[in-house]
């Protein structure tokens, strides 16, 4: 039970880290249609930034372990949410109105580049770095001698994923940035008759979605203590399926997606084997979506005859 | 007179959610006939046809075919094309769907996609090519060849469908229908957006084919002089319920049609009494 | 009004440069942010295992210039060709030849082919290098049974290529089958896998169909990297038997090819003999897609591509049309798999990862959906353009990246975006790729 309860834990967080790619990969779905396959390499460039801008920092004599998170999270957001904005510019946007497969192998392109861009640019060698938040707490000790725990990067990074949710939420529900996405959602042609400044929604989508990641991609530093340039493939394709399995073009859903991903995939490590645990996710999208085509949230397509 | 039914649909009902589109209909096509199914807008017309080929899974009620031999098929035990395939009844649609990127030709032949599939011995007879599926893809070109001179587009056979005007559009829709050779054909709105000339010409196929072929026709359409001159027998629906049945003139003259054409729509209202007179 | 013009073109020019040297700038800008820690700053971790940085200023200040010179190249390409989508009005002389030129290109690629053996006998790189572009042909061709004619998405077909591959190197290894039993089996198995594959995924659509497929792929590599006992895992199989000519082995043995034709033996005559043995069976690919496009089968494939709710309404079993095209695609991806296999005398998993699926892929959409020609041009392209940037190891993958999203741009429709029709009655005529659908699948 104890050791049922310590994997819920763990499942959880890095369903939080997977949920948060997700709505990525969801966002830009609900509004151009595409799978935006250099995603997962986005979160990875977020992973990165996260990482050199907390070296240049601790090199720099800061030492108060909080700011230097906040600042951490504001540059890596900000830097990653411009890679969003510029792989659409350069890639998706020449072809928005194009054939279906155009954009798709234009994404799958662009994430080739941006995986060996910083393969170049940093080396292909895993990126390790110490501990930056320690010790937690000890919620249960069995008479058998294991112990549940939380540690406290497993509090930031559900704390922080939770705050970042509600100010995304508020965002879309209540903003005009919101509703302009919604809108360019439902109908590109009549929200831009509507005055509806349509690149730029979708240029902004890109851009939080790239943060959300880039947030993720901190999280995911902070949690495993290590990047490397290929590690945007299989978390995007994870999230992806997160998404999908939530219902793709459903926030909550996404969330939801990433939270059943990373349970199935930690317990299946804890219960059966660890090998398998990739094939373990992607066999449990295939069984959702022949059950459920449309996923656990997402809206059943109506065929139009 | 009754007894030479192709077509009864009994006690139809289709639901979406809470919506019931169809309610307890009851109607029926015979045999070398012309149907017209009218009503307004949101009448549920095309829920019923729909039903009829397979696209919806009615909530209730029974849909059976009898064929000429006297075999019945009861549709709504049927799913998608087996409708099709096994109780031969083809249809258009209301936003006519075409292979657009294939040829005129190309698309009759994909019509006559189960007997070719059957004369190529499941393809691999036609893999090795074999003199047998040699000459009944002859004959399959020769039929469509037919079709093609039937709708005046055999110039056009070697032309995209999608660059075909779209009243030429709208008549290839229906030959290929016609290319499945079905004992019951379907026509969602044929009549829609073409000039008087094609409605005349349009009025004068569907005619020629009930002539000619003996094929029954069921057909919702809004063009009232298009209805007026060729149904037999026509259906009046409103908010998913029959309101009135009967030959074009019976209809025309009934309160009950008229105030509901009123009532949605006075324009179509109008056509319905002007048709008349 | 003669007189203002040419003052206010002038003017248009200025602003032109004005705007053209503002857009460099915003570019500059924006890299200048977006390299900023990735290149200005290079991370390594230390002899200690702790993680060392330094500054690149000089690197990062040499990209800023590069993109703030790229951006007004750019810019003044854009000005001189229009807007995007401008076409050019190409005079009807020129258009014939180009016509004729290209009815000449498929019948002169075709003996060139032949006769690369023999061009370059001597090279051997250049007919390694030939046979992997005729692999790729031929896996391009495959995958273009479902993409190019079905329009259903495929992101996992290298699965089958392993399924090949791994059939008959098990088959040969454990089993002592020659390459010309085994070679059908890997087809079959394949092809069984790809209706597997196509029965949970015949109700998907669109971009759940491409992750499902991606999905199945990526499950095929798991599995294969972690069943040690039957595929060896990460180390895979070595010691695959080489083909032989019927029976004859091309070895320098007594019972070899040399041998009993009392020539010298000579190691490049196994390289010709896989040459002429992958151009058969792209050959043959490229033959039965060209005859089931004319039978009802490939045409039913084309028409689920163009509008699969006509399809059902004209009785066609989308079911089975699906699970066929996705078998047959399946079947040619095995058979590749196998020849690959028998080639290489070794495989592992790190052959079948998504990049070879994205890589066929996008030699399928480059070419030209359903293009037969097209896809062997782009594969000729893509591979012999990926040999170009050998030298430049790392930037390689790179440098193709930038080339699918370049492309993508260039030519959405691929190099061919035409259809030809599959059966006329007085003339053909190409189909414009405005009108051919790319399905929902």
């Amino acid at each position: 039970m104890d050791y049922f309860a310590q994997q819920l834990i763990n499942g959880f967080v890095l369903g939080s880290i997977y949920g948060l790619i997700a709505i990525g990969y969801t966002m830009v779905y609900g509004i151009v249609g595409m799978i935006n396959f250099a995603h997962g390499d986005i979160f990875m460039i977020g992973g990165f930034i996260a990482l050199i801008s907390f070296l240049v920092l601790v090199s720099f004599g800061l030492t108060a372990v909080p700011l230097i998170l906040l600042i951490v999270l504001l540059v890596s957001m900000a830097i990653t949410a411009l890679y969003g904005w510029t792989v659409e510019r350069i890639a998706y946007r020449p072809l928005r109105h194009s054939f279906r497969l155009a954009p798709m192998l234009s994404a799958i392109g662009m994430s080739f580049v941006l995986s060996n861009y910083s393969q170049i640019a940093q080396g292909a060698r895993v990126k390790p770095v110490p501990p930056i938040i320690t010790g937690g707490y000890t919620l249960h000790a069995s008479s058998g001698g294991f112990v549940v725990q939380l540690s406290n990067v497993q509090v930031v990074v559900v704390i922080t994923t939770v705050v970042l949710l509600a100010i995304f939420t508020w965002l879309v529900a209540r903003t005009r940035l919101g509703r302009d996405m919604r809108a360019c959602e439902q109908d590109q042609t009549m929200a831009a008759l509507l005055g509806v400044d349509v690149d730029r929604t979708i240029s902004m989508t890109f851009v939080i979605g790239a943060a959300l990641a880039a947030v993720a991609g901190m999280m995911y530093l902070l949690y495993y203590g290590l990047v490397d340039f290929f590690m945007g493939f299989v978390a995007g394709i994870k999230a992806f399926t997160a998404a999908v399995l939530g219902g793709i073009g459903s926030l909550p859903g996404a969330m939801l997606g990433g939270l059943a991903i990373g349970l199935i995939e930690t317990l299946w490590s804890a219960y059966f084997s660890v090998e398998y645990k990739d094939v373990a996710a992607f066999s449990i999208l295939i069984v959702v979506l022949i059950f459920l085509p449309t996923g656990l949230l997402g809206r059943p397509e109506v065929e139009k005859v | 007179m009754s007894s030479d039914r192709i077509l009864s649909v009994d006690h139809l009902t289709m639901r979406f959610g809470g919506i019931v589109a169809v309610h307890d209909l009851s109607l029926s096509a015979e045999r070398r006939k012309i149907t017209a199914l009218i009503g307004p807008n949101g009448a549920g017309k095309t829920t019923v046809f729909n039903c009829i080929t397979g696209f919806y899974k009615p909530s209730g009620g029974t849909m059976r075919l009898t064929h000429d031999d006297g075999r019945e098929v009861w549709l709504e035990r049927l799913n998608d094309f087996r409708i099709a395939k096994q109780a031969k009844v083809a249809r258009t649609f209301q936003n006519i769907r075409l292979f657009p990127g294939m040829t005129a030709l190309e698309n009759l032949m994909v019509a006559q996609h189960n007997a070719l599939m059957l004369a190529s011995g499941l393809t691999f007879l036609g893999l090795i090519g074999a003199p047998s599926w040699r000459s009944a893809e002859r004959r399959a070109i020769d039929q469509a060849k037919f079709w093609l001179t039937r709708i005046g587009l055999l110039d056009r056979a070697d032309d995209a469908a999608g660059n075909l005007p779209y009243g030429d559009q709208r008549r290839l829709e229906i030959a290929r229908a016609m290319c499945t050779e079905p004992a019951l054909l379907c026509l969602d709105e044929p009549a829609a957006g073409l000039n008087a000339r094609e409605s005349a010409e349009l009025s004068a196929l569907l005619l020629s084919i009930r002539a000619d072929q003996g094929t029954s026709i069921l057909l919702i359409e809004h063009d009232m002089s298009v209805v007026m001159e060729i149904s037999d027998h026509v259906v009046v629906m409103d908010y998913g319920v029959k309101i009135a049945e009967g030959t074009p003139q019976v209809v025309r003259d009934d309160p009950k049609v008229i105030a509901a054409y009123l009532g949605a729509d006075e324009q179509e209202a109008l056509a319905v009494m002007e048709s008349g007179t | 009004m003669a007189a203002l013009a040419p003052a206010q073109t002038h003017a248009s020019r200025a602003q032109g440069a004005a705007f053209i040297l503002k857009k460099a700038l915003i570019s500059a800008f924006v890299a200048l942010v977006l390299f900023s820690l990735m290149i200005g700053i290079r991370t390594e971790a230390g002899p200690s295992g702790q993680l060392i940085y330094w500054t690149r200023f000089g690197e990062l200040a040499a990209m800023v210039v590069t993109v703030f010179g790229g951006s007004i190249i750019v810019e003044l390409l854009r000005q001189w060709w229009g807007p995007v989508g401008t076409i050019r009005i190409v005079p009807p002389s020129v258009q014939k030849a180009l016509a004729v030129a290209r009815r000449a290109i498929a019948p002169l690629l075709l003996v060139f082919t032949f006769l690369v053996p023999v061009i370059f006998y001597d090279q051997r790189y250049i007919l390694d290098l030939a046979i992997l572009v005729l692999t790729y042909v031929m896996l391009g061709w495959g995958l273009n049974v479902v993409v190019g004619l079905a329009g259903l998405l495929d992101l996992g077909y290298v699965a089958f290529y392993a399924v090949g591959a791994y059939s008959y190197a098990l088959l040969a290894t454990n089993f002592g089958l020659s390459f010309w039993v085994c070679l059908p089996l890997a087809g079959i198995l394949a092809a069984f896998w790809g209706m597997l594959l196509g029965f949970p995924v015949l109700r998907l659509r669109g971009d759940y169909l491409a992750i499902v497929t991606l999905a199945f792929g990526e499950i095929i590599r798991l599995v294969i990297i972690n069943w040690q006992s039957l595929t060896g895992g990460p180390n895979g199989v070595s010691g695959i038997p080489r083909p032989t000519l019927f029976g004859i082995p091309l070895t320098p043995g007594d019972d070899g090819l040399a041998a009993r034709l009392g020539i010298e033996f000579s190691p490049t005559h196994r390289i010709v003999f896989l040459f002429y043995l992958i151009l058969a069976m792209a050959l043959l690919t490229n033959w039965v897609t060209i005859r089931l496009r004319r039978l009802p089968i490939g045409r039913a494939w084309e028409a689920l591509r163009e509008d699969e709710v006509a399809c059902r309404a004209l009785g066609i079993n989308t079911t089975t049309t699906k699970l066929t095209a996705f078998a047959t695609g399946a079947m040619f991806g095995g058979l590749a798999g196998a020849f690959f296999a028998t080639r290489q005398g070794f495989i592992s998993p790190e052959s079948f990862t998504f990049q070879e699926s994205a890589l066929v892929l996008a030699i399928v959409v480059l070419g030209g959906m359903g293009s037969q020609l097209g896809v062997a041009l782009a594969a000729l392209t893509m591979i012999g353009g990926f040999e170009l940037f050998r030298g430049l190891d790392q930037y390689r993958m790179l440098v193709f990246g930038i080339a699918m999203v370049v492309l993508m741009i260039w030519r959405p429709r691929g190099l061919i975006g035409h259809r030809d029709p599959t059966v006329f009655l007085k003339r053909s005529h190409a189909i414009s790729s405005d009108l051919v659908k790319e399905g929902h699948g």
